[in-house]
């Protein structure tokens, strides 16, 4: 076999026999010898992402979790976890001589005596809400597109634990400073404990070392917010972080991409520079909020004091809904044997947000039950194809907003001039039905777009421009879509492949056997997939192309000229176009 | 001397005369009287005859403007249900009359509720009129000057001392419905404790000396005319100072940075991996069209 010489490359005649290196050279020849870093370069910088803005969400969330270390480093240089009663003598004058908790004096003196503090305290707190906004948008991201199916499940319960791990890092940074509002929402988790039925009071007095408040709550939340909790979200972190590389990471359907590939850019130099480039964009995003919009003014709330509170005590954005359950909630509460069950706590604080975080931490496992689906997937779904699933997603974030709204409801009756009773006689409802109607509305929604798919594989695209036949009659005229559109549209399971049967009479006639639990699940599935449109077939595909092509004529007389609609329908290249020829007279 | 003697026995003739008892009282009348005026303020006669002249016009202007609801003699009024359309203001002195109509919340536009702040109806010299008649009625609560609630003359270590105290004094008392900043909050029903960002020292006085509506009465056995000084004072410090953390966003707590984090923060941060993911090195349309 002889070699095809003009494809050997001739500029590297030198690259056999190195020049002495460089100092950087020296130095990554240096550290190679003693860490083997190429061999792990090798492989990894040149690792594929695929690019698209959605698969950027999670990257958010590390980013801000990233601000969130270095200013709270920042911050417990200065702050004092402890419940030693002081005399405030700062700068703020609306509260010197005052008595106080350590812990608010030196919040106190971070916000005004420490140069920078301010800054540092509001971007440390709203990079907290930005970093567990940005999980949800993630999670969301995630379940819509199908990327927590095989083999990524597993993936999908270590995000459901950084949600949970989140939520509760806030609020045991947000209970710290031991202000109004801070207090109000540690006396609040206090009666939340206290609810659980037998043993609430046990370990309420466990935790808080006795009586609320005592001494010891605001050291151990301390403890909790920046060693045990950070831990463990770093240690999460890196394993959610390994578990993407050896998943390698999802991508959109398309010509070229398959489930054993990934097309994309290259860690060197593309996505490096688009990931560090991002983190100083989240960076700089936190420094403007921090710097800006003020955020939890501790000087204006004061010292807690357990006689006192005001009103919109409210606990941050991702504590919001369970608060909002615990609003509308009914009275309700039993004697039984001299125990009290506060029903009207019990059930919307704690078994409630229990409830479903162990809904949504089960959901790949759920589905995997419900379809029987056992085949990895790398490629993604659009929200569309899986109509249960997106509308089930909806539902809950239905749900999710409901709640929402019910725990900003003062909020909305004196902002909207709204009765706070009605708001809530109304959201009690709510939150069964409209969860429902959410349901349904979208997955007709999503059942319609699949016929739309389908509209366009079959009729082409509406080009927007006006036929008129012979007989006086006008339609529009519609355009094949591109083969590479044709394509992205058809990479989808039939619905049939998705059902598999469950194994049926043998040779013999006689008809599996099948558990109580796997009829149920055969029904459950039939519902699954209910009403789903299939991809058209391939002779309906063959002969709408054939249809296209007889018909291509009628327009043949455009070829080349510029017409209304069609040329500016944003699938031709129109540059140096103008929209009609000029005219020369 | 003698003359002196002379005369004084020519009166001692007279003192078991049948007239002298009479004359004496006559001469202790004219002595006590014209001491009397002498001394006495001149203007005190046509001042009394100025309160009655102020409580007349006042009663006139309740007849046609509050009378409907508050009854003729502002005894109150129900309707044929026994429904209070308009309770008694007998005993709410003249404090009551000038917060309601000074704040623009008394006449009512509508039923409802609680009554909204408004533009005032009636003109300062009316509602004094309306406070006079108001306070004719029975002893109230009278309309606090400015020496009640100003902290001028005080020195600025004792100002600074009142302002500390009224802090703590409005997070006790005032932040549980009005809100930390007193931006206001919501009460069953519809009701609201309004926004007291914008309201006069004299009215914020008024409203705790009286509690208009739901609001609980802060009698000067309660909170001492002091104390009700050093939360006007704490109230005004935090309207002066500056907005140390940026845009307050409200003042409504956490909702409002809520809506922010999200709309904003988040909000930006997409459009930014949108931005980020639309802009690669190689996916420009030049080099694609090249290859």
């Amino acid at each position: 076999m002889s070699i095809d010489t003009s494809r050997v490359a001739t500029s590297n005649k030198t690259a056999a026999n190195a020049a002495k290196p460089s100092k950087a050279g020296a130095a990554a020849q240096w550290a190679d010898e003693r860490l083997g870093l190429a061999a792990m370069g090798k492989k990894n910088l040149r690792k594929v992402f695929p690019d698209h803005w959605s698969f950027m969400l999670g990257e958010i969330a590390l980013w801000s979790f990233v601000v969130l270390l270095l200013s709270g480093v920042f911050l417990t240089l200065w702050f004092r976890p402890s419940m030693a009663e002081v005399t405030y003598q700062g700068s703020y004058n609306p509260m010197r001589g005052l008595q106080m908790s350590e812990a608010f004096s030196s919040a106190l003196n971070i916000s005004f005596d420490v140069r920078g503090g301010l800054l540092m305290r509001q971007m440390h707190h709203w990079a907290a809400m930005l970093f567990i906004a940005a999980m949800m948008i993630h999670l969301l991201r995630v379940f819509f597109t199908g990327a927590h199916r095989k083999p990524r499940e597993l993936n999908w319960v270590i995000g459901s634990l950084l949600l949970l791990l989140g939520t509760l890092e806030g609020f045991t940074g947000y209970s710290l400073p031991d202000d109004l509002l801070s207090g109000t929402g540690i006396r609040a988790a206090d009666g939340f404990i206290k609810s659980i039925p037998i043993v609430g009071s046990y370990i309420s007095f466990f935790l808080f070392g006795g009586e609320f408040p005592g001494e010891s709550i605001i050291p151990r939340l301390y403890t909790i917010h920046v060693l045990l909790i950070p831990g463990l979200l770093l240690a999460l972190i890196a394993a959610h972080m390994l578990l993407l590389v050896y998943h390698k990471h999802t991508q959109w359907a398309g010509p070229g991409r398959t489930e054993d590939n990934v097309v994309g850019y290259p860690m060197l130099p593309v996505y490096a520079a688009k990931a560090g480039g991002f983190f100083f964009i989240v960076f700089g995003v936190t420094a403007l909020m921090g710097g800006l919009l003020s955020i939890n003014p501790v000087w204006k709330f004061g010292p807690y004091d357990p006689t006192k509170v005001t009103a919109g005590s409210q606990p941050d954005w991702y504590m919001g809904w369970p608060d909002g359950a615990l609003r509308i909630m009914p009275g309700w509460e039993s004697h039984f044997w001299g125990s009290t069950w506060s029903w009207n706590i019990f059930l919307p604080i704690i078994v409630l947000p229990g409830l479903l975080f162990t809904v949504v931490l089960l959901l790949p496992f759920i589905e995997g039950w419900i379809t029987g689906d056992k085949r990895e997937h790398h490629l993604l779904q659009r929200p569309r194809n899986a109509p249960t699933r997106t509308a089930t997603m909806v539902a809950l974030m239905t749900l999710y907003g409901l709640f929402w709204t019910a725990g900003g409801n003062d909020i909305i009756a004196i902002r909207l001039h709204a009765s706070i009773n009605q708001i809530t006689y109304f959201l009690r409802a709510a939150v069964f039905i409209g969860p429902v109607i959410a349901f349904l509305v979208t997955r007709r929604i999503c059942i319609s777009l699949q016929r739309h798919d389908n509209d366009l594989l079959l009729h082409g695209y509406e080009t927007g421009v006006i036929m008129r036949t012979p007989e006086g009659s006008y339609y529009e005229k519609h355009l094949p879509i591109s083969d590479v559109e044709a394509y992205t549209l058809t990479v989808r399971d039939r619905s049939a492949e998705q059902l598999t049967p469950a194994a049926g009479p043998d040779t013999n006639g006689v008809p599996a056997p099948q558990s109580k639990l796997g009829g149920l699940r055969e029904k459950i599935r039939t519902l699954y997939y209910a009403d789903d449109i299939d991809k058209p077939t391939h002779a309906e595909l063959e002969e709408a192309r054939h249809h296209a092509a007889h018909e291509a004529h009628e327009l043949a007389a455009l070829d080349g000229h510029s017409a209304e609609g069609h040329h500016f329908d944003g699938r031709h290249p129109v540059a140096e176009e103008p929209i009609r020829p000029e005219h020369h007279h | 001397m003698r003359l002196l003697n002379r005369s004084a026995g020519r009166l001692s003739r007279h003192r078991r005369g049948p007239v002298a008892g009479l004359v004496v009282l006559l001469l202790g009348l004219l002595l006590t009287g014209g001491l009397y005026a002498a001394v006495s303020p001149s203007s005190s006669a046509s001042s009394a005859e100025d309160d009655q002249a102020l409580v007349k016009q006042g009663r006139e202007l309740f007849l046609v403007g509050c009378a409907f609801c508050h009854g003729q003699n502002a005894e109150g009024q129900t309707d044929v249900n026994g429904k209070l359309i308009g309770p008694s203001l007998v005993g709410v002195g003249a404090a009551a009359v000038n917060f309601q109509v000074g704040t623009g919340r008394m006449p009512l536009a509508a039923p409802g509720q609680q009554g909204p702040a408004k533009p005032q109806t009636y003109s300062d010299d009316e509602i004094s009129a309306l406070a006079a008649y108001v306070a004719s009625l029975a002893p109230g609560p009278a309309i606090p000057t400015e020496a009640d609630y100003s902290t001028d003359g005080m020195t600025d270590a004792e100002r600074q001392e009142a302002v500390v105290r009224g802090g703590q004094i409005f997070l006790t008392n005032c932040t549980a419905c009005h809100n930390f900043t007193g931006a206001g909050g919501a009460m069953p029903r519809g009701g609201y404790a309004p926004s007291i960002l914008n309201t006069s020292p004299r009215h914020i006085y008024e409203a705790m000396l009286t509690g208009p509506g739901p609001m609980d009465v802060f009698s000067n056995g309660n909170l001492s005319p002091d104390e009700k000084r050093d939360v006007i004072a704490y109230i005004q410090t935090m309207r002066e100072q500056p907005s140390f953390g940026g845009f307050s966003l409200g003042n409504m707590g956490p909702v409002s940075e809520g809506l922010f984090a999200w709309l904003v923060g988040l909000g930006t941060c997409v459009a930014f991996a949108i931005w980020i993911a639309a802009h690669t090195t190689r996916s420009s349309k030049k080099k694609e069209s090249q290859a």
